[in-house]
């Protein structure tokens, strides 16, 4: 009993300093004053002054729904993409296999941003031919990002299809099933978890990202929630901080979302029992 | 995709008798079905792709296009090429957005693109020739209309003696039909422009002022925001020479540099790119400037990055144990709590911690009651950047780590019980060494992001704070922000030498994220 006891309280100083920053955040967003000099941890008033001002100053809404798009894309894409390329690495066995492997890390080592300038260069002749895929539309910078994350993934999944015994696709292929049918029918159902966490790990990684988007959503209708957002602090740091905090928490929701509804699949592991059947 | 299920075998594995067609899946019904499928949707997705490119004569493209679909029907329809069936798609997006823009950023380094190096030798030229345009006495004179085109400005233009009505952009003038002239004179309307109105065209006045349309032997350029002027240019190109002159001075050609130089070496600021050879990549190495703080910017660096990786993973894997427990209850609670920080958009939040951190009115000092100017000391604002990403981090290994715990078959944990194990013993043999394999990848993978990480640093110290005697290199300044600073700073920006010096950061993170997956079992795994 001792030990529960133990637990909790670590757990509730850990959830402390996961939360405190994030109650900040709350109070500066009910915050009547709206700014940053006068915002505490604990707010002396509470108004809707900041949320309205949001919706009427700014494209809010066209922001928001540009980010959950793009992110919701991304990760369900890269993750269908990772897991295919991980189920090679994991079940064959082929020439270049190992060098594949490393060269993924190796290739994905290079921060994508660091390439703007090439990456511009390409997305402009990418407009010119096939302007869905080009500047300023979802689909480029969904591809793009795919790009920049689709190696990790492909690690992390991996290694989780590693740890599904080769036993039951076996099993599967005696009974007379193809590859793609034991993949589809075994390994996906099984590694439930981890793909639903590289989901969520690529959308979170998209929603914030900022520098890309800031180059390649520059039209109106077209900016993201991180551009967006980042402009209104660079405007007017002070004032506008309110404004910043209700976009900031907004932000989150879909994330939180995100997870809520992977949060099954992330916590109840299948590998155990389908080791015993 | 070329992956559909068939409805005939929807029985599940070891339930159902095996059907007889399934195994000679090649020749199979469905087979036949699948590949079909997939050489229509190639073949349908080539046609598509390839239609803009034929009619604009783009032969690089076409190329890359016929490879590209060559290598779709290969993996696709040959039967038994099962790895690459899998691996194409990856290798694809790969191929486009991550290895072609690093070696044409390897590229860039040997080149001395930048500000006043951006385009070629001709465009260059133009540049030269419109910017000196003057105003003469006898120029031509325009009603001006400002109005835009896809974001672009535009000079509508009208010809007070003919009434003619031209369209001016930065790639010259083409007339234009069906506008529609007002009493003054000027263009009201034309089909396919937005005309500005008086408050945006004066918002926009400084780019109205630089837009120089160019015509033969000089350009048109605005005086105010209703009139423009056809001007005679001062410098001139000449072919003979290879050199610009005029305004009594003759500027010739430096194919080195990439610029026309004047006999006292001063040059004109339009320059052109050209191959500059290894003297970025050079530079990096040798310039004073660059090279002096190196080692210590290197140093942090490494510290930062290895320090970030082990207080995440360690209070990730903490927290993922300490909830991982039969009788705990609340952990759903916990485990969304805890999860929130990464929940929070990350680039926002480190603006929130900057803030925190103010000496003045930030939440730490007055939660503790201190007066400290955390961002303003090199060992207070290196803790304050490491406690942020602790922040920001510790969720995301929390969740992998929680993740791999379910996985671990509980038959293990039974197994190392019945042999007598502490549970101090199934810990460190049982649970840790499963977790870590598990852990591995993501370890290194967010080792090689922390060691760019430059939102990190950028958004919450700008990588300072910077000793007095020198403004170029801050006590947290890592390569990545050290190198944006230095090839994008005061100077402008210089992409050949920023693409040289990102070219270093990128072996270095390579080489040790090999090395360090050479140490973990995850290597093994490969071989």
């Amino acid at each position: 009993m001792r030990a529960i006891v133990w637990r909790h309280a670590a757990a509730v100083l850990v959830t402390a300093f996961a939360v405190l920053p994030i109650v900040f955040v709350v109070s500066a967003a009910l915050n009547p004053i709206g700014t940053l000099s006068s915002t505490a941890l604990v707010p002396r008033g509470a108004g809707l002054g900041n949320l309205l001002r949001l919706f009427e100053e700014t494209r809010f809404w066209t922001w928001y729904r540009n980010s959950v798009v793009v992110a919701g894309l991304t990760a369900a894409l890269a993750v269908a993409v990772a897991a295919l390329a991980a189920y090679a690495f994991s079940r064959f066995r082929f020439a270049g296999r190992r060098v594949g492997l490393v060269s993924l890390l190796v290739i994905q080592a290079f921060p994508q941003f660091l390439a703007i300038v090439p990456l511009y260069v390409i997305f402009s002749a990418i407009s010119d031919n096939w302007p869905v895929f080009g500047l300023n539309s979802v689909w480029g910078v969904v591809l793009l990002y795919i790009g920049g994350q689709v190696g990790v993934n492909t690690w992390l999944i991996k290694g989780f299809f590693d740890s599904i015994p080769k036993e039951l696709d076996d099993a599967m292929m005696i009974d007379g099933c193809t590859h793609t049918q034991a993949f589809l029918r075994v390994v996906l159902p099984l590694a439930a978890p981890v793909l639903a966490i590289s989901g969520l790990l690529v959308f979170i990684a998209t929603i914030n990202e900022f520098l890309i988007a800031s180059v390649f959503l520059t039209g109106d209708d077209a900016r993201t929630l991180a551009v967006g957002l980042f402009g209104l602090l660079a405007d007017q740091r002070n004032a506008n901080f309110g404004m910043f905090a209700v976009g900031t928490l907004l932000t989150a929701i879909p994330t939180v979302l995100v997870f809520q509804f992977l949060q099954r699949y992330i916590v109840h592991g299948l590998t155990a029992g389908a080791v015993k059947g | 995709m070329t992956i559909t299920r068939n409805p005939a075998r929807h029985d599940r594995a070891g339930t159902g008798a095996a059907h007889p067609r399934a195994r000679s899946w090649p020749g199979s019904a469905s087979g036949v079905a699948v590949r079909v499928l997939a050489l229509g949707l190639i073949l349908g997705v080539a046609l598509w792709a390839a239609a803009p490119l034929v009619s604009s004569g783009d032969w690089t493209g076409m190329a890359i296009t016929a490879v590209a679909t060559g290598v779709a029907l290969w993996a696709y329809l040959i039967p038994r090429r099962l790895p690459a069936k899998y691996l194409l798609p990856t290798t694809f997006l790969l191929v486009a957005f991550q290895v072609f823009p690093v070696l044409y950023t390897m590229s860039l380094a040997l080149t001395n693109t930048g500000d006043g190096h951006l385009g070629t030798k001709s465009e260059a030229i133009t540049a030269i020739e419109t910017s000196s345009v003057r105003r003469a006495a006898d120029s031509a004179e325009f009603r001006l209309t400002v109005a835009e085109k896809d974001g672009a400005l535009v000079f509508l233009l009208a010809d007070p003696a003919t009434r003619a009505a031209y369209a001016g952009t930065e790639d010259g003038l083409r007339e234009i039909g069906g506008a529609s002239l007002g009493p003054g004179g000027r263009i009201t309307a034309a089909e396919g422009y937005t005309v500005l109105t008086a408050a945006q065209a004066s918002a926009r006045s400084a780019e109205i002022t630089a837009l120089a349309v160019p015509v033969e032997g000089g350009a048109i350029r605005s005086q105010g925001l209703s009139r423009a002027y056809r001007g005679t240019a001062a410098l001139a190109y000449d072919a003979g020479c290879d050199c610009v002159k005029g305004d009594g001075g003759i500027w010739r050609s430096d194919e080195e540099q990439g610029r026309f130089v004047a006999e006292d070496g001063r040059a004109l600021p339009q320059g052109w790119k050209v191959g500059v050879g290894l003297s970025n990549l050079g530079a990096a190495l040798t310039n004073p400037k660059i090279n002096a703080h190196f080692a210590g910017v290197f140093a942090w660096n490494l510290f930062y990055a290895i320090a970030v990786v082990a207080l995440t993973a360690a209070l990730g894997l903490a927290a993922a144990l300490v909830l991982h427990h039969p009788r705990m209850r609340g952990v759903r609670a916990y485990r969304t709590l805890i999860v929130l920080p990464y929940a929070m958009p990350a680039f926002a939040m480190l603006l929130v911690w900057r803030d925190m951190f103010n000496t003045d009115f930030g939440l730490i000092n007055r939660m503790l009651g201190l007066h400290t100017d955390w961002l303003g000391t090199p060992f207070t604002a290196r803790l304050s950047v490491l406690l942020v990403q602790l922040w920001l981090g510790f969720p995301y290994m929390f969740l992998v780590a929680t993740g791999a715990l379910q996985t671990i078959p509980r038959e293990y944990m039974e197994a190392a019980e019945v042999d007598g194990a502490s549970p101090w013993q199934r810990f460190r043999k049982v649970t840790l060494p499963l977790l870590l394999l598990a852990l591995a990848p993501l370890l290194v993978s967010s080792f090689a992001f922390n060691f760019n990480n430059f939102n990190g640093i950028f958004l919450v110290t700008s990588g300072g704070p910077f000793p007095s005697d020198n403004p170029t290199v801050g006590a947290t300044d890592l390569l990545i922000t050290y190198t944006f600073r230095l090839a994008f700073g005061q100077q402008g920006a210089q992409y050949g030498l920023a693409a040289a010096m990102s070219i270093y950061v990128y072996l270095i993170v390579a080489v040790i994220s090999i090395i360090g997956f050479r140490r973990t079992r995850a290597f093994k795994e490969v071989s």
